[in-house]
């Protein structure tokens, strides 16, 4: 009897530790939560988003430049590398041999790089040769960063459609390219896009290989062959600066890409939800 | 005697360097429901994934011999093509996840890219669910997702598939294993409608069931055939010993 009632207590205990243990680890969540909440609040209302920052000293000014960019370099980074992740990681997860085997190691290795590396590339192979600092070259960085993720999630989704599906396409005499296309595809859609949702929130707050690519901008801009700012380069640009009104602004961006990428995590969490298939 | 339709002969077939069936020789006849039976492990599922050249597709697959449909090697021709002809149910229900029923019935119009006429297509959903004797349960929410409905729902669906496309032979690979007796029967009813139109090669572990339901039974035991009959002579006077010792039951 008495062995139960330690086993009990030690079962208790246990659950306490682990509880507090958690809500620990929550603890520096929430003050940066708070913080941001706390100082960038007051900087946001309509003026915010639609007008562009102003000169040291002169009251308000908003991020439209760097909310219209941060689009901008989303939008070119998933042209640039939706296409070539969805088919990479179709290859990876159809095929099995030496190839795909070395594929995938360079898929992780690429995932491993730092981004300010990737940023020097993208300057080097783009910035340079166009003699400029540009939308695309930052698109290419970010869309560099995302194909791991994007690979990865397309191949892990297709890895868990069971073989039962591809056979009953192949039965109805279906060829394998539009049994892929078709069935396998839709069926992973749901999967797919969670993780490319995903891959855009990592991408939204990258600030290093944008530094010599997309640059930054204080004047709106909406070619892609010339800088763009971005949220996480306005932040970083303004939270330096010694003025008071464009630290509140850099708060103010700051909440507003915590919000962007809560929204996205919450997107994702509905679509799951949504999408999901039972097979 | 019978039209022959299939014609399976000195057929071998295996993975890697391990024949699991060894020579095979049976002729199927049109019109009949043909029942393969055997203890688990036999081959059987290997023999009619052999039938739509299914088999084929797993790495490490191997065969020799021939298989002849209307007199035709089917390795003659296309996969593509022979699975038109020979449709196949499966073990367990695997109707398209991301199609509704009416899609799910008609996929294999729609994969296969051939366009149809809206009236068609509700012809041939509403023919082949009927077929399927499913079209009373679903007819009022063919537009929901196939995977809503029950197992039993869910096989018969895979049945209107599979007859949807008006094969010649349907396989059949134990297609109420997963399923409870009262969906059992309703898929052994619908076979008997079914050979009026269609040659049917079911699999089954289950004798009874064998003997309710087909012409002729082919018993197979570890790879090899070991006696091929029509069932009613088979399951009175089986001419060898182990088929007499498996039917009564003495082992398996
Ligand atoms: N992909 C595969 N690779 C290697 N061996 C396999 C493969 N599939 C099946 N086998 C082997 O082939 C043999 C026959 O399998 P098969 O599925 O044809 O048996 P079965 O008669 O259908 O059995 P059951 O009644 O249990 O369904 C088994 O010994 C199995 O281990
Ligand atoms: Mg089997």
């Amino acid at each position: 009897m008495g062995k139960i009632t330690f086993r009990i207590y030690k079962d208790r205990a246990f659950k306490i530790a682990v509880c507090t243990l958690s809500m620990l680890s929550l603890i520096p969540l929430f003050l940066i939560i708070i913080q941001v909440i706390l100082k960038g609040a007051s900087a946001i209302n309509w003026h915010f988003f639609t007008h562009l920052p102003l000169p040291p000293g002169e009251p308000g000014g908003g991020i439209l430049n760097a909310l219209l960019g941060t689009f901008m370099l989303i939008i070119i980074a998933v042209i640039l590398s939706l296409p070539l992740g969805v088919l990479t990681g179709i290859l990876l997860s159809e095929i099995d041999n030496k190839f795909t085997a070395s594929l995938r190691i360079l898929v992780n290795l690429l995932q491993g790089i730092p981004s300010i590396v990737i940023g020097i590339l993208a300057y080097i192979w783009i910035v340079v040769p166009l003699r400029h600092f540009s939308a695309f070259s930052g698109g290419v960085a970010l869309g560099l960063m995302m194909l791991p993720m994007i690979i990865k999630s397309v191949e892990e989704t297709m890895k868990l459609i069971p073989l039962s599906l591809k056979e009953a396409s192949f039965a109805l005499g279906v060829n394998y390219t539009r049994t892929i296309l078709k069935v396998i595809l839709p069926a992973a859609a749901g999967g797919m896009a969670s993780g490319i949702i995903i891959g855009i929130s990592r991408i939204a707050g990258e600030t290093a290989p944008l530094l010599f690519t997309a640059f930054g901008n204080p004047f709106l801009n909406l070619n892609p062959l010339k800088p763009v700012d971005s949220l996480p380069l306005l932040i970083f640009n303004y939270a330096m600066s010694p003025y008071a009104g464009w630290q509140r602004i850099a708060w103010g961006a700051s909440l507003v890409l915590v919000g962007f990428v809560f929204l996205l995590n919450v997107v994702v969490k509905t679509l799951a939800e949504r999408w999901k298939i039972k097979f | 005697m019978e039209n022959k339709i299939l014609e399976i002969k000195n057929f071998y077939a295996g993975f890697g360097k391990k024949w699991i069936l060894r020579n095979i020789n049976l002729a199927i006849y049109k019109n009949k429901v043909t029942a393969v039976m055997g203890p688990s492990g036999c081959g059987k599922t290997t023999l009619v994934r052999c039938i739509n050249r299914l088999h084929e597709i797993s790495p490490q697959a191997v065969y020799k011999g021939d298989i002849l449909l209307d007199e035709k090697s089917i390795f003659s021709v296309q996969p593509v093509k022979l699975r038109r002809k020979v449709g196949m149910v499966f073990q367990r229900p695997n109707p398209f996840p991301a199609m509704n029923i009416y899609d799910n019935v008609i996929s294999g119009y729609i994969l296969n890219g051939i366009k149809l006429s809206r009236r068609e297509k509700d012809r041939i959903v509403e023919e082949s669910l009927k077929r399927a004797y499913l079209w009373k349960e679903v007819k009022n929410e063919l537009f929901k997702k196939g995977t809503f409905l029950s197992g039993g729902q869910q096989q018969r669906l895979c049945i209107a598939r599979a007859l949807a496309v008006e094969p010649e032979i349907l396989l059949m690979d134990e297609p109420a294993s997963a399923l409870d007796p009262t969906a059992t029967l309703k898929i052994e009813e619908l076979i008997q409608g079914l050979k009026k139109k269609y040659t049917i090669i079911i699999v089954t572990h289950n004798m009874q069931q064998a003997a309710r339901i087909s012409d002729y039974t082919a018993f197979l035991m570890l790879g090899e055939l070991v006696e091929y009959d029509e069932t009613n002579r088979m399951f009175t006077r089986p001419s060898k010993k182990v088929t007499e010792d498996y039917i009564t039951g003495r082992f398996g």
